[in-house]
């Protein structure tokens, strides 16, 4: 098994650098290292991107 | 070798944590993406080709609970059970089976209208916590410190969706401005840390800004961990527990339990134990 393959983009809170696992999944929760903001990965036909995210559900967490 | 699956609907950092010790370890692992899944659960083969144990990592009880019981219909294992799933997700039920096994637990009433509430909350004390009976993060939990504040956080209650009706009232304990989150999976406690509550904040829960903190796990620890593990039917759970004069006491037991936080501070590897005891359950 190989290691991890990724991508980075920027955070739009801290301009920190996000990482984004080549194989992140539609959805997919990735955090700032420096701030924690949430993003979700947005996987289109340009590529893997992100985008902040809100992902409390009516009956969602631990 | 044995083909896990990991069923999610939104993947978080803990997942992606699996994800990449399943790499690691040349563990074969598939994702299920649960928005996904249609399958006749009347029909033992309809053509869909499952794994042979599965990670159950759904955020949304309902969802988690109803997926493990079609895949266990199915012969299935899942970890965790329907019947460890169903009883965490439900604190009244969660506590009923902790009180059936002598496992210390605050002491709690269960209500049904705002007349019953004030009733129990006569008998029990103030202040008194009430929580939902299904729900996490903290969310909707409020502290009852006197009967006007108690009728003013009950009544709108009386107009949401009928579980918010189900009034899971319980003591408020004494405890200093932290938790213990206990990781057990099988029959060993394996990681544990404090949860101190953020500035401005009573509740401890990470996601509420808690801060966690290592804590060695001390075998008075491990034994009650273990034992509220078991009497909700045993599997891979956080075992939540609260500090007070007399030992520890379990206040709620997850399981489906995020654990990026416990492994950064803790180093234990959690994700790879994880995968281990759940080939270890096929394997059994």
């Amino acid at each position: 098994m190989g290691g991890e393959r990724m991508s980075f983009e920027k955070c739009v809170d801290c301009d920190a650098q996000v990482t984004v696992p080549d194989d992140a999944v539609n959805g997919e929760i990735v955090n700032c290292p420096d701030c924690g903001l949430d993003f979700e990965v947005v996987v289109g036909p340009q590529g893997r991107s992100i985008k902040p995210v809100v992902i409390e559900k009516e009956d969602w967490g631990e | 070798m044995v083909k896990l699956g990991l069923l999610y609907d939104q993947l978080r950092p803990d997942e992606r944590l699996i994800i990449e010790a399943a790499k690691r370890d040349g563990i074969d692992l598939t994702l299920y993406d649960t928005d996904q899944l249609a399958w006749d659960v009347t029909s033992q083969d309809d053509g869909i080709e499952l794994a042979d144990a599965f990670l159950q990592r759904c955020i949304s009880y309902f969802r988690s609970i109803h997926v493990t019981a079609a895949l266990e219909g199915r012969g299935k294992t899942v970890v965790n059970s329907y019947r460890a799933s169903s009883t965490c997700g439900n604190k009244l039920i969660a506590s009923i089976a902790l009180s059936r096994e002598n496992i210390p637990t605050p002491r709690t009433f269960v209500a049904f209208t705002q007349d019953g509430s004030l009733k129990a909350l006569e008998r029990l004390g103030y202040p008194a916590v009430l929580k939902p009976i299904v729900g996490s993060w903290g969310r909707l939990v409020a502290q009852l410190k006197d009967p006007e504040t108690a009728t003013a956080i009950l009544e709108p209650r009386e107009y949401m969706h009928p579980i918010q009706q189900v009034y899971y009232l319980q003591e408020k304990i004494k405890r200093p401005e932290r938790d213990i989150r206990c990781y057990v999976i099988g029959d060993q406690a394996v990681a544990a840390i404090y949860r101190n509550a953020p500035p401005g904040e009573w509740r401890t829960n990470t996601a509420r800004g808690g801060v966690a903190e290592n804590l060695a796990v001390t075998p008075e620890l491990s034994e009650i961990s273990v034992r509220a593990a078991e009497a909700v039917g045993g599997g891979a759970f956080g075992v939540d527990l609260m500090e007070t004069d007399s030992g520890f006491v379990v206040h709620e037991v997850n399981h489906t339990t995020e654990f990026k936080n416990t492994v950064r501070v803790t180093g234990v590897d959690i994700p790879k134990l994880l995968l281990q005891y759940t080939i270890d359950q096929v394997k059994a």
